[in-house]
């Protein structure tokens, strides 16, 4: 089972500059542009709302767009607080970075704004193929706090490989959708305005990249993120800003570590589990989460380069 | 041997259904205890186990191998991935026309079909070893049952810890309906001849888990899965299989040959479709050192 859930964060510094409420950190990073970072816990448990993932929200003149909508409906709901707190400008868009629960699963609380969700091409298939097992398991995690969660398929789509200009008065987001990296539905935002890219999951900061696609895939990704100008990124994880391109290159080093290693066992003739067991080992104490992470990942990559050749 | 009771496809099939009509209606609760830290259950008291052995060795004595002299399991104690879990069954024996494992039963009782493989060998075999990879639906004892000519039964047992693998979904969701299945062989070019030898035999095929459900259309996707293996060399059978959708997407074995004189490593594999994929290797083994 897919287990992107349980997530651990090391510190960051910045004080956040407003509160929503006592519970609900919120900092504009740009202007206009403000983000919640997801709670440094190793469990979903029903206190922290499965609140384990950076999102937030873009403020044009017309109207707002959130950045993914939380671990719950819970976690959505207080994002939508915070925005009404924040600005009297209406919702008007949900974007969906990726499939994963932890950032997909408070869209419900948008609904009543009758807003567009949006979201890669693969997102609906890939939410529709995985909600049974993420909404099991958040319910085993939060019990009645999962209460209304769901994976809300997106309403408009962006082909892999292409962009979606949005226009929220003022202001436009460019929306990329990417070929399989991170996940198969992996998309990234790119505000024009403050050149501040949002990057979600395609970028792992201390915590070890979780990889739920490819590794090939996603380091070409990588290599054509780093073509986008951007001032600042936005990782999932971790803290809610980095500087560009030089936060990537952990993550960058990690993955091209991995592919290496599983393509040299492979040519070894090593077994799948003595990869597993030798391969990239000397990351281990770089990151967090490395061990629960990081055998997956192996396996998961051995099983698709095996067929390379 | 009359106590050796001949397991084709269609019976494991249905034996598997049947099994599943109970266990598919509380598949979802075993998902939700499936990270609870319990402690190792007795295998022997696990209901599956007892009416698994009643329908395969039903007043047999199965010898409990704990120090793998015939068997060993090895599978990891967790597993990170539940969808793609290395199995090992190591033997310890050379396969000879006198003595000789002509049977390899694998068992996961938590998973929703149970018998997950039925592995059929020769003496041409060399070993029985087989190495693969499975789904494990829920915290379970897996067994190894091997079956010698004599009909003695020897059986290795390991507990995992993982979940949740055979309703999750395959990561790339492919297009089933315009499947072709592949296959690819890997056997190392500098064989010698009459030593048991490794080789390897990959399956591109979604091997697709009827038990993920489209929240969309809230349809079960259909099975498609590799049911049947035969592996032949120089005509003569090597290593068949009955196997289901416990084994991972594209699935994958690893076994011994001996490859006696030059011939071909043939391997034959079907699916539920009825689509058949032939492929093979040409071996030239070397005389040897002496």
């Amino acid at each position: 089972m897919k287990k992107f859930y349980q997530l651990v964060f090391v510190l960051f510094t910045a004080a956040p500059v407003f509160a929503a409420d006592a519970g609900f950190n919120l900092k504009e990073i740009a202007p206009g542009i403000f983000v919640h970072q997801g709670q440094m816990v190793a469990e979903r448990t029903p206190a922290n709302m499965g609140d384990q993932a950076n999102i937030g929200f873009i403020v044009g003149e017309k109207c707002v767009a959130t950045l993914d909508a939380g671990g719950s409906m819970k976690v959505g709901l207080l994002l939508r607080e915070a925005i009404k707190k924040t600005t009297p400008k209406p919702i008007c868009y949900v974007i969906n970075s990726h499939v994963h629960p932890d950032h997909m699963f408070g869209n419900p609380a948008f609904k009543a704004d009758n807003v567009v969700f949006i979201g890669h091409e693969r997102l609906a298939k890939g939410a529709a193929a995985r909600s049974n097992n993420y909404t099991n398991s958040l319910k085993r995690d939060l019990g009645e706090v999962a209460e209304g969660s769901e994976l809300t398929p997106p309403t408009q789509t962006i082909k892999a490989g292409e962009t979606l200009d949005l226009d929220i008065g003022g202001r436009k987001l460019q929306i990329q959708a990417w070929p399989v990296g991170h996940t198969d539905n992996d998309i990234s935002v790119l505000d024009e305005q403050t050149q501040t890219l949002w990057l979600s999951d395609l970028l792992f900061i201390d915590h070890v990249p979780a990889m739920d696609g490819s590794i090939p895939g996603w380091l070409k990704v990588i290599a054509d993120l780093k073509k986008i100008p951007a001032k600042m990124v936005i990782p999932g994880h971790g803290p809610v800003t980095a500087p560009w391109p030089s936060a990537i290159e952990p993550e960058e080093r990690y993955l091209t570590k991995v592919a290496d290693g599983v393509r040299k066992a492979l040519k070894d003739k090593l077994t799948i589990q003595e990869a597993i067991e030798g391969v990239a080992w000397d990351e281990k104490d770089k990151w967090t989460q490395f061990e629960q992470f990081h055998r997956r990942t192996v396996t998961a990559t051995y099983a698709e380069l095996e067929w390379e050749e | 041997m009359t106590w050796t009771k001949a397991v084709d496809v269609k019976e494991l099939a249905v034996f598997n259904q049947s099994l599943m009509r109970g266990i598919v209606a509380g598949l979802l609760g075993l998902c939700v205890v499936a990270f609870a830290a319990d402690p190792i259950p007795d295998g022997n008291q696990s209901e599956v186990w007892q009416k698994v052995r009643k329908s395969y060795f039903e007043g047999r004595t199965i010898i409990d191998d704990t120090d793998g002299k015939v068997v060993a399991l090895n599978a990891p104690k967790r597993a990170e991935d539940a969808s793609t879990v290395p199995v090992q069954i190591k033997t310890g024996l050379n396969q000879t026309k006198e003595r000789f494992i002509q049977k390899l039963y694998l068992f996961i009782d938590a998973n929703p079909s149970p018998v997950a493989a039925i592995f059929t060998f020769t003496p041409e075999s060399g070993r029985a070893d087989i190495d693969t990879r499975v789904r494990i639906e829920a915290y379970s004892h897996m067994r190894a049952v091997a079956e010698m000519n004599d009909g003695k039964l020897y059986m290795a047992t390991h507990y995992i810890k993982a979940a949740g693998g055979c309703s999750a979904a395959n990561g790339t969701l492919p297009d089933y309906a315009n499947f072709q299945p592949k296959l690819k062989f890997k056997v190392d070019p500098n064989v010698e001849k009459d030593q048991p030898t490794i080789a390897q035999l990959m399956i591109n095929h979604p091997n697709a888990s009827p038990l993920v459900k489209d929240q969309v259309t809230h349809l079960f996707q259909p099975a498609y899965y590799v049911r049947t293996i035969n592996v032949s060399y120089a005509g003569k059978q090597i290593m068949s299989a009955d196997v289901d959708f416990s084994i991972s997407e594209n699935p994958n074995f690893r076994f011994y040959f001996t490859p006696n004189g030059d011939g071909e490593l043939r391997a034959e594999v079907l699916d539920t479709k009825d689509v058949k994929v032939e492929s093979f290797v040409k071996i030239t083994p070397t005389s040897g050192k002496y």
